[in-house]
């Protein structure tokens, strides 16, 4: 074509000539598919869509052109340009692509490095057993009443129809404030918070009272002169042993899984007539499914109400109670009381937290 | 208490000699079986009977040795060694021979010692495990029926299995075969038969010797008999030492022997009295004051007046009632003539005799839980017939029986109640018929009433609770159904409980790990605090039995227990420890009174209850908090941090707003802190500060006493003086911009940072949303005795975006303020 017209600039005839821009198209593309990295792309840039590059500069010689001519080459530089521009681009997004994938690679991090920069802190597992029995009651209505470690012994004892020659009541069993006659003691049970319950509250009462007890034993691994229980007291009408029993089986599936269940066997205790020791029925112990002493439980005796204010007409109540280092003991399969007590950090952090 | 089960199964017919089938009977009746022995178990191989033939003493050696041959029922006789003297020939004895096996793993063989071969070994008591006895061998009651040979472990009785039982303290009755048997009837629904239903003799004429009770409420009935011409002589019989080592009485003589069988069969104790050393009449009576009496084993004891219960005669005391014998009067190897004595006493009575003594004899334990009253004859009856039959022993006189009984007081029911209490739908027809099968005489009275009498023996049926737990327990305890109540809607735990729970939660958040200390305390914890004599921690409640006489006190500061963990945890090998513990503390009232105690019998007087309350110490929830080592751990991410003063605060901080409570630190100084580095926690309370605690690092000093790390922190709030929040109001939360402007201040250097904070807070008024400090600076910058402090003010308005003059006139009087109250003035 461009022998056409000879009155033209030669040059300026051959980069509009098709087989120039074809050719400019083609280095273009080898140029910007031999770029490996953002930045060789850049660098060749210029030499193909830079003001002065062939195609973007061709543009320029269209109005040298004859009218006739001018239509057909401006159409071909436009369909040129834009072939140049859409290689650039997609050149440019995979080399983009390229990087941004070796970057997240480059900042990995090994997330199995250890993360913590304080050593774990833990409730103690006594604690933590005691709510989680505290919680089972409060879902059922029942709520928490406490009273003092250090009670009289009115409250300990005669209270509980515990009279004064019972054997319990001496400095051999029980700790009294000095002196001797002073009618203070430890409280050697939770028990006490019974008497305390029934003589501020209005029947019908529900009520449950974990807390620390003390007994004049020596620490070993079976005995700690310091202990903890806690004791259920509910007072309704028409409160039965059958009432009890449910009470105490709920409790038990609640703590230890749908398959566990009491069992009584014929106790005394002054405070509840009748009375029983239970056992709950443990299908985690550690030595295969068992029965596994728990605590001692009985129809309040008319003595007790009576002497806590309660109309014996109107109505009766249940009561109960059991040894929180006990049900810690064999929940957990712990082997040695001390463990319990001397506050070893790693006793705890081995049970007190999530169990 | 032990009891063999073939002694049982004398009188009861039990339908299997299974023990596992009795011990569960035993068991579902409420008695507990702490364990099942065997006599025999660690023994095996040929132990048997032997019949001492010969004995030849050798006596060339350093200490007397005998070389004896034993008719062990073969053709030979057995060559046996044996190093003790207290024994004849013709006495039966037990031969452990070659091959055998003896408890403690003790393996018998043949031998060769002090030149003669000894192929066998007599056995001591102890070396059978039967008893500590090691004075000599055990020489076995003659007993011409013996054969020697035949297995000693069958012959001695030690193949029947043994039951230990611990009874519960209302059922005396059950102390004995009699009242076991019986039970064991009731419970496996098999017929038994009452040891103590045997004939009276005609003991007619006038009494043996004179017997008067002074004192019928303590001695209601006293029954008494003379036997003379005992041979002192006669050995006890081999199946009464059978029964006694099968339940663990050691024999003494024929007549004790008896009365201590009598005992375990029947569950009476009696006593037999050397009538030769008594004189004058017998006379039952209190102790005087002053009054002294040596009891059977061997201690004088100085009798309580009024209290302990005493059988006399015209020398004094001869015998602690119920309790034990006096040495004076004991049975001896001259004794002739013996006065038996068996009784019933009040077991208030003897149970604080035997307290006061500390003496809990086998008679004590009964009499103290009650033994049943008509006893007394059919025992006197029993112990005669055997003295008479082993002792040659005739009656003199007539029968002593003073009876004082109160008539016993009958038991009323609705036949409704126990299904009532129980939820167990039982028939009136039933409930009276196991109440007859225990004993009790029964009759219909008005409407559904039934008019029980308890029988003699059970002391514990007095109430119409007692006669229902009797029904219920023998109808089975697994005949109640679980069926759950229905309890009222409650109200969840407390605010204070809420709390409680919440800070520990926090604190454990935060590392701190909950460590509950005994609350015993002694004055070297507070000396080793450094409290002065006058601190008002020093006045504290003291223990009258303490478990350690270093810590009689009990805590008024929960400091000393969970240092000694924290020095426990550093002593393993822990470096890194923070503990607390929330807890209560007991301190005492300034007017210092005893408690009453109003007694069983009725509810108390409001008087009386408050004068309970008056006399207890204050017991205020605390919460305590400690730390040694680092905060936070050193690693990958570079170095460590020491827990130090910081840490506590702002874990108590924390612990503050779990319980919404706003804390704030102000500088203090008291032990056991460090006194530059102790803060003591104030909470406004009606517009009023009240201090509610002290944190800090501890005094070099305690530190040292305490021989705790360089640096180790203590804190503790008393957890009862946080007040309880109101409930707050909501603020609107503006959406508009905040506008940031940060101010440096100069201050002197003394000049508390939270004075300056409450300064610029107060001066910026409302626009003020939130004040950070984020510089302290001294140095070249600032005049020497100055520092300087940087904050960034958060200022924001409700309404409106707030103009560059709205906030700097804010910031201008922020700094007035600080200006005027601490003379701060702008970082130039």
């Amino acid at each position: 074509m461009s022998g056409a017209n000879d009155s033209y600039d030669p040059k300026q005839v051959a980069i509009l000539a098709p087989e120039a821009l074809e050719a400019a198209l083609t280095e273009a593309e080898r140029d910007f598919a031999a770029a490996g990295d953002l930045a060789a792309l850049a660098a060749v840039r210029p030499a193909h869509l830079g003001d002065r590059a062939p195609v973007p500069s061709a543009r320029r010689e269209l109005g040298a052109l004859p009218p006739a001519a001018r239509a057909d080459a401006g159409k071909r530089v436009n369909a040129t340009r834009g072939a140049l521009e859409r290689a650039y681009a997609a050149r440019l997004a995979a080399l983009t692509e390229e990087r941004d994938a070796r970057v997240l690679i480059d900042e990995a991090v090994d997330v199995t490095l250890p993360v913590a920069r304080r050593l774990p802190g833990a409730r103690h597992p006594l604690s933590v057993v005691a709510e989680d029995m505290v919680d089972v009651f409060l879902a059922m209505g029942y709520e928490v009443a406490e009273g003092p470690e250090v009670e009289g012994e009115w409250f300990c004892f005669d209270a509980l129809n515990i009279g004064a020659d019972h054997p319990s009541r001496s400095l051999m069993d029980t700790f009294f404030v000095d002196p001797p006659d002073s009618g203070v003691v430890l409280r050697p049970h939770t028990s006490s918070v019974q008497a305390r319950a029934m003589l501020t509250r209005t029947p019908p009462m529900y009520v449950v009272a974990p807390g620390r007890t003390f007994r004049t034993d020596e620490l070993d691994a079976t005995h700690t002169p310091v202990f903890s229980q806690i004791e259920g007291l509910a007072i309704d009408h028409g409160l039965t042993m059958g009432h009890l029993r449910g009470t105490l089986d709920h409790l038990a599936r609640a703590m230890f899984g749908p398959e566990a269940r009491t069992r009584w066997r014929p106790h005394y205790f002054a405070f509840t007539e009748p009375s029983a020791e239970f056992d709950v029925w443990f299908p985690e112990h550690r030595d295969g499914p068992q029965w596994v002493e728990w605590g001692g439980c009985g129809v309040v005796n008319p003595r007790v109400l009576r002497a806590c204010g309660v109309d014996t007409d109107t109505f009766t109540g249940f009561a109960f109670g059991m040894g929180i280092e006990r049900t810690l003991q064999f929940r957990h399969g712990v082997r040695d009381m001390r463990d319990m007590v001397e506050g070893d950090v790693r006793f705890a952090r081995g049970l007190g937290v999530g169990t | 208490m032990r009891i063999p089960l073939s002694w049982l199964a004398e009188y009861v017919d039990l339908p299997t000699d299974e023990v596992a089938v009795v011990e569960q009977a035993l068991i579902g009746l409420g008695v507990e079986v702490e364990d099942i022995h065997r006599l025999d178990a660690g023994m095996s191989g040929p132990i048997v009977l032997g019949r001492v033939a010969h004995i030849e003493e050798l006596s060339q050696f350093k200490k007397p040795i005998r070389y004896c041959r034993v008719d062990i029922g073969g053709e030979d006789l057995q060559g046996i060694v044996c190093g003790a003297m207290n024994f004849a020939v013709d006495d039966l004895v037990v031969v452990a021979l070659p091959g055998s096996e003896l408890p403690g793993g003790f393996a018998i063989s043949a031998r060769t010692t002090y030149d003669h071969v000894s192929d066998g070994m007599i056995c001591s008591a102890r070396e059978l495990g039967l008893g500590e006895d090691h004075a000599g061998i055990m020489v076995l009651p003659a007993d011409p029926d013996a054969r020697p040979g035949t297995d000693a472990r069958l012959a001695l009785g030690l193949t029947d299995p043994v039951l230990e039982l611990s009874l519960t303290p209302d059922r005396g009755d059950l102390l004995s075969v009699r009242g076991l048997a019986r039970e064991l009837g009731l419970g496996l629904g098999v017929a038994s038969t009452d040891p103590a239903a045997v004939d009276q003799p005609a003991w007619d004429g006038a009494v043996g010797h004179e017997v008067r009770v002074a004192d019928p409420a303590g001695c209601p009935r006293f029954t008494g008999l003379v036997l003379t011409g005992l041979d002192p002589e006669a050995p006890s019989p081999a199946w009464l030492t059978r029964r006694l080592t099968q339940a663990g009485i050691r024999s003494v003589s024929l007549p004790v022997d008896v009365t201590n069988f009598v005992m375990v069969e029947l569950g009476q104790p009696m006593h037999a009295f050397d009538l030769d050393t008594v004189h004058g009449p017998i006379v039952v009576r209190r102790a005087e004051a002053g009054e002294r009496l040596t009891t059977l084993d061997g201690v004088d004891r100085a009798l309580v007046g009024g209290r302990d219960l005493l059988i006399t005669d015209d020398s004094g005391p001869i015998g602690l009632a119920a309790v034990m014998g006096g040495l004076g009067t004991e049975i001896s190897a001259t004794t002739h003539r013996v006065f038996l004595e068996a009784a019933h006493w009040d077991p208030a009575t003897v149970s604080r005799t035997a307290r006061g003594h500390g003496l809990f004899s086998e008679a004590a334990q009964r009499f103290e839980r009650f033994v049943d009253p008509a006893l007394t004859v059919p025992a006197i009856a029993r112990a005669a017939a055997l003295l008479v039959e082993y002792a040659g022993a005739e009656v003199d006189g007539g029968l002593v029986d003073l009876d004082e009984r109160p008539p016993r007081p009958e038991v009323r029911i609705d036949a409704g109640l126990p299904a009532r209490i129980s939820g167990v739908d039982y028939p009136a027809s039933t409930v009276r018929s196991v109440l007859e099968s225990l004993g009790a005489r029964v009759v219909e009275g008005e409407g559904a009433e039934l008019v029980i009498t308890p029988p003699s023996w059970r002391a514990d049926l007095s109430e119409p609770h007692d006669v229902v737990e009797e029904v219920v327990r023998l109808t089975g305890y697994e005949a109640v159904p679980s069926v759950l109540p229905t309890a009222p809607a409650g109200r969840g735990l407390t605010a204070a409980q809420r709390h409680r729970r919440s800070i520990a939660r926090t604190l454990a958040d935060l590392g701190y790990v909950e460590s509950p200390a005994y609350p015993f305390v002694g004055d070297a914890d507070f000396d080793a605090l450094g409290l002065v004599e006058s601190d008002p921690r020093r006045n504290t409640q003291r223990l009258a039995n303490p478990i350690s006489d270093a810590e009689p006190l009990l805590r008024t500061t929960m400091l000393p227990g969970l240092l000694k963990s924290l020095r426990r945890n550093l002593g393993r090998g822990q470096r890194d420890v923070a503990l607390f513990e929330v807890g209560r503390l007991a301190v005492p009232r300034t007017e210092r009174t005893n408690a009453p105690i109003p007694g069983t019998r009725a509810q108390p007087s409001a008087e009386d209850l408050a004068a309970i309350d008056a006399a207890l110490p204050a017991q205020p929830w605390a919460l305590a908090l400690v730390s040694a080592g680092a905060y936070e751990q050193s690693g990958w991410w570079g170095p460590g941090r020491p827990a130090d003063w910081s840490d506590l605060l702002a874990a108590l901080e924390a612990a503050g707003r779990a319980a919404n409570a706003q804390l704030r630190a102000r500088k203090a100084a008291i032990e056991p802190w460090h006194p530059g580095r102790c803060a003591e926690l104030v909470v406004e309370v009606d517009g009023v500060d009240v201090v509610v605690g002290h944190a800090g690092e501890l005094h070099p000093g305690v530190l040292a006493a305490l021989e705790l790390p360089a640096g180790a922190c203590a804190a503790e709030l008393d957890l009862d003086r946080l007040p309880v929040a109101p409930v707050p109001e909501a603020a609107a939360i503006s959406a508009f911009p905040p506008v940031r402007l940060d101010v440096a201040v100069v201050v002197a250097t003394d000049v508390p940072a939270g004075e300056v904070f409450d300064a610029l807070r107060a001066g910026a008024g409302e626009l003020l949303e939130d004040l950070r400090l984020f510089d302290v600076y001294t140095g070249a910058q600032v005049p020497d005795g100055a520092k300087s402090l940087a904050f960034a003010l958060d200022l924001r308005a409700p309404d409106r975006t707030l103009t560059v003059e709205e906030a700097t006139t804010a910031r201008d009087s922020a700094l007035a303020e600080a200006g005027r109250r601490v003379g701060a003035r702008l970082r130039s």
